[in-house]
């Protein structure tokens, strides 16, 4: 089957803008939140995300982070898990936490980045915000409070997010086998 | 290449330089986790580990031990002055029962040379080298190997001298075949005596001299005499040698440059350094110890992690 394109430069970034507006909603001016980016594809995200309340919120001091779940997964063993960079250089003991990632799927990196996030200290409250929810395909019961868009897609197709960082334009598009 | 290409890792001869740069990156991601405030992971939560020490170590066994217990697997300690092996069981019959009580890896010194090598033939499990007599001590090399690339920035085309007994050190041969498959220029310096025969076939350069191999390196790597390896005598006294060998403050002024000075413990104050050697800025011995928990964190995890 032919590839369908979700979302095209424009729509996507309308996507992102809405997601920051909600967050403001919410957070107000980010003096007591914190943005972190799981890894690899939520820090494209969350990058994204920071650098656009930053620009509404006029504001130069949201604190942003990267956060490596391989340690924690529990599919270690099963498959290829070769970590990545973790940066937060702040402590989120109090903090309101907005965990992002790109795709939610299964939940279970959701579920390793909960894990991983406590060795940062214990956070006030954890949301969550993705750019693609899955919809019928959660092996646990983990739900984004934030969502970009909501796709039916069955578990052979796979959901890719383009980042103009790595791939010059910005997209996501729905592969199928 | 994102697995070992070993099941084991019995000395750094048997392994690729990608495995190499693998174990090295991994450990990377180590480090970051081991300076957090919860500095444990729960990967290796369903392994059990046994660590089997025939011989004395204190640095090694509690850096391995740290690493398993930060990786959050099951750990037994073994050490043979207290076992049955006083009675006269074999190693094969005790790690043979050890691994009936159903433990997945096994890390390893012993004093005779291919000791792992010979226990992986003959039990299923993985197996860490954790130093086999005057043969091999993986772990130490590709920790030695981390923290260089970690205080110059790279490995490639460096200058890197070790002094000292290199005849009955595993550390110096761990070292020469890690630090050449990273693409680093190699000299050994000591007693013509405590040089082997034909370690120029392993394309490293004997220099006796140690003023001249510390105005050739960037890194010098100073090894302990072992005393209790040494059956006869291989030098006049001590204090002869420290006297040709030793690396001291003024040496280390006169060079000009600053290199980068490495033990891999223990130390014997006054032998082979001096204390102010030892403990000055130039001295990366603790920076050492604090990456080996890291490394042996990243070997550990890559093993499990392989599939059989």
């Amino acid at each position: 089957m032919k590839p369908k394109i979700l979302l095209e430069k424009n729509q996507f970034d309308i996507t992102v803008k809405r997601l920051c507006h909600q967050l403001i909603e919410v957070h107000n001016n980010f003096e007591n939140s914190v943005l972190i980016g799981l890894q690899p594809r939520g820090t494209y995200l969350a990058k994204r995300i920071k650098h656009e309340l930053e620009k509404i919120l006029k504001q130069k001091n949201i604190k942003c982070g990267d956060l490596d779940i391989t340690f924690y997964r529990d599919d270690f063993r099963k498959k290829e898990l070769i970590p990545n960079k973790t940066n937060i250089d702040f402590i989120i003991e109090d903090k309101n936490v907005i965990l992002i990632d790109d795709v939610l799927f299964t939940g279970r990196t959701i579920r390793a980045g909960l894990d991983a996030m406590l060795a940062f200290g214990r956070p006030k409250d954890v949301e969550l915000l993705v750019l693609v929810d899955r919809r019928f395909a959660r092996h646990v019961p983990i739900q984004a409070k934030y969502v970009g868009i909501t796709i039916d897609s069955i578990e052979t197709q796979n959901v890719k997010v383009d980042w103009k960082e790595l791939t010059k334009t910005d997209r996501i598009t729905l592969l199928s086998k | 290449m994102s697995y070992l290409s070993q099941k084991h890792l019995l000395g750094i001869k048997n392994i690729t330089k990608n495995d190499i740069e693998l174990i090295l990156s991994t450990a990377q991601n180590f480090k970051e986790v081991i300076n957090r405030p919860i500095k444990k992971v729960p990967s290796l939560r369903d392994i059990t580990v046994a660590n089997l020490f025939f011989e004395n170590s204190t640095r090694t066994r509690l850096s391995f031990e740290l690493a398993q217990k930060r990786l959050s697997a099951d750990v037994i300690n073994f050490s043979a002055s207290n076992s049955s092996v006083k009675k006269g069981e074999t190693l094969v019959d005790t790690v043979n029962n050890i691994l009936a009580m159903k433990v997945d890896m096994i890390v390893m010194r012993h004093s005779s040379p291919g000791a792992a090598i010979f226990l992986s033939k003959k039990v299923n499990a993985k197996i860490v080298n954790a130093g086999d007599g005057a043969h091999e001590h993986p772990t130490q090399a590709l920790l030695d190997a981390f923290s260089i690339n970690e205080k110059l920035g790279s490995i490639k085309d460096k200058k890197i001298v070790i002094v000292g007994d290199i005849l009955h050190s595993r550390v110096a041969l761990s070292n020469i075949f890690c630090l050449q498959k990273l693409g680093a220029k190699v000299k050994v310096c000591g007693p013509q005596t405590l040089i082997p025969k034909y370690i120029t076939s392993l394309g490293v350069e004997v220099e006796l001299d140690l003023k001249k191999a510390l105005e050739w390196c960037d890194v010098a790597n100073m090894l302990r005499i072992q005393l209790e390896r040494q059956d006869i005598k291989f030098f006049p006294s001590l204090r002869e040698y420290s006297m040709l060998y030793g690396l001291n403050k003024q040496i280390l002024d006169n060079l000009g440059k600053k290199i980068v000075i490495m033990h891999p413990g223990p130390i014997n104050r006054g032998v082979e350094i001096t204390s102010d050697v030892a403990d000055s800025n130039q001295s990366i011995i603790l920076d050492q110890v604090e990456n080996g928990v890291a490394v042996r964190m990243a070997v550990m995890y890559l093993l499990a992690g392989k599939q059989e």
